[in-house]
């Protein structure tokens, strides 16, 4: 059958060009993009949520930034504890004569052949470094700790040498002194009128004080376990 | 058969140019083109039931399409204009869909 072209035809079909060119137009207007065709109110809305949800994000985010700093800080103080009780365990264990020294100090050697030097002086030389600031002393191989004490020994013999009873354990002449801390003040403390070294000198034995840039502690004791006292609580 | 033709000139016209549609319009194009759509089928049908009338076709199609593109427009200043244009193309798409099984009818006699 032959298309007629009658007015009615002509208008049908400019209409359906139009419909048809309207359809497609919308089809790829929508294949766009998901907002180019969203109404205003839509994307506000959309909007609004997305700024609600940003917001709500950033909300915890500072939070997570916040513990995070928390933690890294309550981390530092610990570490920054540990880095305390550590310095503080060596400072007590040098004090205590359980750890090694190293330091500056002087070495006095008080020779001793007739056996005239007794355990008391011996012990004043003790008071006497330790008054003066000593840190760490050893007599002979024994650390000198704060409850270390000096006794009699036995005496002089033709073959053998004097001895004193140092804590438990015998020390025979030459005494050896070693002690750290500021050589100036201890050797002026020891060499005071009257002091030490000039009763030393009086009893008949003889001396060597030298000044020691760095001295090498190794002497330990072992540290006693409290047995009735235990750390009362502080406040 | 010319009105066949016409649609595809129209199809084949969009896609060639893919205009872009001016962001005051894009609200109103697809309500229009669910009315013209109404419009044509309502005047298959009448032109099955042998009652077509290109005076009616045209007013019709034109009137369908700014009434629609009116509603929508209407309720956007209102406030409700996705609604309202959810409203228009279920009632448009009601009558599309009594006017294809009028023709349905028609054709197959069932």
């Amino acid at each position: 059958m032959r298309p007629r072209f009658t007015k009615a035809q002509v208008t049908a079909a400019i209409l359906c060009a139009v419909l048809g060119f309207g359809a497609v137009t919308q089809v790829h207007q929508n294949s766009q993009s998901a907002y180019a065709n969203a109404r205003e109110d839509d994307l506000v809305w959309l909007l609004d949520e997305l700024n609600g949800r940003v917001d709500q994000l950033r909300q915890e985010n500072s939070q997570l930034e916040a513990q995070k700093s928390q933690l890294t800080n309550s981390a530092d103080q610990a570490a920054a504890a540990d880095q305390a009780a550590e310095q503080r365990a060596k400072t007590q264990g040098i004090l205590a004569g359980t750890d090694p020294a190293t330091g500056p100090g002087i070495e006095l050697t008080i020779y001793d052949p007739a056996g005239k030097v007794t355990a008391a002086q011996l012990y004043h030389a003790l008071e006497e470094l330790r008054n003066a600031g000593a840190e760490a002393i050893t007599l002979g191989a024994q650390r000198i700790t704060a409850s270390s004490w000096v006794a009699a020994g036995r005496t002089a013999t033709a073959t053998r040498p004097a001895s004193v009873d140092v804590d438990g354990t015998s020390v025979s002449a030459p005494y050896v002194f070693d002690a750290i801390g500021d050589p100036d003040t201890l050797s002026v403390a020891l060499n005071i009128p009257g002091g030490v070294l000039k009763q030393v000198t009086a009893a008949g034995a003889t001396y060597n004080l030298t000044n020691q840039a760095s001295l090498t502690i190794t002497a330990v004791r072992p540290l006693a376990t409290p047995h009735y006292a235990s750390p009362a609580p502080t406040h | 058969m010319i009105a066949v033709i016409g649609l595809v000139v129209g199809v084949v016209a969009g896609l060639i140019f893919h205009p872009s549609v001016p962001a005051e319009l894009t609200p109103y194009l697809p309500i229009a083109v669910v009315a013209a759509l109404d419009a044509l089928s309502g005047a298959l049908r009448a032109l099955l039931d042998g009652q077509f009338d290109d005076k009616v076709f045209v007013v019709s199609f034109l009137s369908n399409v700014l009434v629609a593109a009116f509603i929508v427009f209407l309720g956007d200043q209102l406030g409700v204009g996705s609604q309202l244009s959810t409203a228009v193309v279920v009632v448009l798409g009601i009558r599309i869909f009594s006017n294809a099984a009028a023709i349905r009818r028609r054709l197959f006699k069932a």
